[in-house]
């Protein structure tokens, strides 16, 4: 077992994909992403990380040259943040459908404007439909334990699709916290050499990214949905697998004291420890409330899900991003659209919070859970606003 | 050979759209765009070769034995670059 040290969860992200002994990083730094890259680029220039890094001129090229080295065989690592994923987005999509793995770290930051460089999900929601597997993560270790586990489900042959890992942007970027380092035994253990499915060889000619007529459009999207849905026991699998190696089991629909519970909030990424703080305060007086926390968004763990939210009658979703002139925010609206059909579905509710690095406190969302409760609204309710 | 293009199922479809066989655009009659075709008239044609050069689709292609040219109406898409670069008007596009 590694040593626990303690770092911010940055560096320490950037020094787990130097254990993953990466191939090719390309990224363009914006905040709050800066310092996995600026580590990187550390760790390269030192020797420790014998990696091409790749100084781009744009998120749009970070993004072009990672399908390059994927294609080309390479394990492809980049991050970046809001803007970044706007810029990159074109070819995001094209990263899923050509099915190249490769991990991206994206430091959730809100999209402007107004300019803000402050956590919320609008960026990951910008891209939700890309097919790229998509995690969130609660805490620094989850971040760092992440990396390794991102690499391996990526490279899976029966996975073969690139991997998002959200990383709330400051709130678990920039902090230090205790984390326990993998040693590169375990990583050897645990992660294979990346052996892809076809790639840019002279010896093996192959066209990748032609067109698709009309004809073909169809049944290619269709390909990429059923990848996806298929990544999903994969997903779970190597999560166990790393439980045996490190003895962190890690879901991907994780409960909290939700025996029992009438009342659930459920939520993706950092906020899920502060709601965590708020259920262990209202369970104390006495109330029967509990927390879901959706570690994984894509592919969407439906069954999973289903059986968490059944038995409750009320679920509050903490939503972080804001779906303007829509029927609901993007984590409300699949929580509802995934319950229309069961026969005992709870209530459902929509609170947006946490905008542009808003702060949430543990009594923030005792207030949220209580004002949907009494008000039972159906739209999007935006928490906190002012007039 | 590869099936034609409206025929191959989702699950037939190579991880992410590879396309493992080199040259089977080929297996695509590009020729069925086609809305005029070239009347070509070999009494005419001083077999300057500027067709067979300019052509887009490499569908004219010599037929020695005959010292004439030959279209590949599979491929031809009746652009009608040969008729217009022919200095000796020998190619007149005609409603297919």
């Amino acid at each position: 077992m590694g040593q626990k040290v303690g770092i911010e969860v940055s560096i320490a992200a950037a020094d787990a994909v130097g254990l993953c002994d990466v191939d090719v990083v390309a990224a363009y730094p914006i905040t709050p992403q800066t310092h996995v890259v600026e580590h990187l680029a550390e760790l390269c220039a030192s020797g420790h990380l014998d990696a091409e890094f790749v100084p781009v001129e744009s998120e749009h090229s970070a993004m072009s040259v990672c399908c390059g080295s994927a294609a080309a065989g390479a394990r492809t690592f980049t991050a970046t943040s809001a803007q970044g994923l706007a810029l990159m987005a074109e070819i995001v999509y094209i990263a899923s459908s050509m099915r190249l793995p490769m991990v991206m770290f994206l430091a959730n930051r809100a999209l402007s404007a107004p300019l803000s460089i402050w956590n919320d999900h609008s960026d990951t929601m910008m891209v939700r439909d890309c097919g790229w597997v998509q995690v969130f993560c609660q805490n620094g270790q989850e971040v760092y334990d992440s990396i390794f586990h991102a690499f391996k489900v990526s490279e899976d042959k029966r996975v073969s699709l690139p991997v998002m890992i959200n990383v709330d942007g400051f709130a678990l970027t920039h902090v230090i916290e205790p984390i326990e380092f993998w040693t590169k035994e375990m990583v050897k253990q645990y992660l294979p050499p990346f052996q892809p499915i076809h790639t840019l060889h002279p010896d093996k000619v192959v066209t990748m990214g032609a067109f698709g007529m009309p004809e073909i459009y169809t049944e290619a999207k269709k390909a990429l949905d059923v990848a996806l849905w298929n990544s999903g026991p994969v997903v779970v699998e190597a999560w166990n697998e790393m439980a045996k190696l490190t003895g962190r089991q890690y879901l991907p629909v994780e409960k909290y004291r939700t025996e029992e519970a009438e009342t659930l909030i459920l939520a993706m990424g950092s906020i899920c420890e502060t709601a965590s703080l708020a259920v262990d305060e209202m369970r104390e007086s006495g109330r029967k409330i509990g927390m879901i926390n959706l570690r994984l968004w894509r592919p969407l763990p439906t069954e999973e899900l289903i059986k968490a939210l059944a038995g409750a009658r009320d679920v509050i979703v903490l939503d972080r991003a804001l779906t303007p002139g829509g029927a609901n925010s993007p984590l409300t609206s699949e929580i509802r659209t995934l319950m229309y059909a069961e026969p005992n579905r709870p209530n459902i509710y929509c609170m947006v919070a946490g905008l542009g690095g808003r702060d949430v406190t543990p009594n923030d969302i005792k207030v949220m859970v209580d004002t949907a409760l009494a008000d039972k609204h159906t739209g999007h309710y935006i928490y906190g606003v002012r007039g | 050979m590869t099936k034609p293009m409206d025929q191959i199922l989702w699950q037939e479809i190579e991880p992410g759209g590879v396309i493992t066989e080199p040259g089977n655009a080929s297996c695509y009659h590009t020729g069925a765009w086609r809305s005029q075709k070239p009347k070509y008239d070999p009494d005419t044609c001083i077999k300057c070769w500027r067709c067979y050069i300019m052509c887009p689709d490499c569908a004219i292609s010599p037929d020695y034995e005959n010292n004439v040219f030959v279209w590949n109406f599979n491929y031809c898409k009746g652009c009608g670059i040969c008729a217009y670069e022919c200095p000796a008007n020998a190619i007149v596009m005609e409603e297919d």
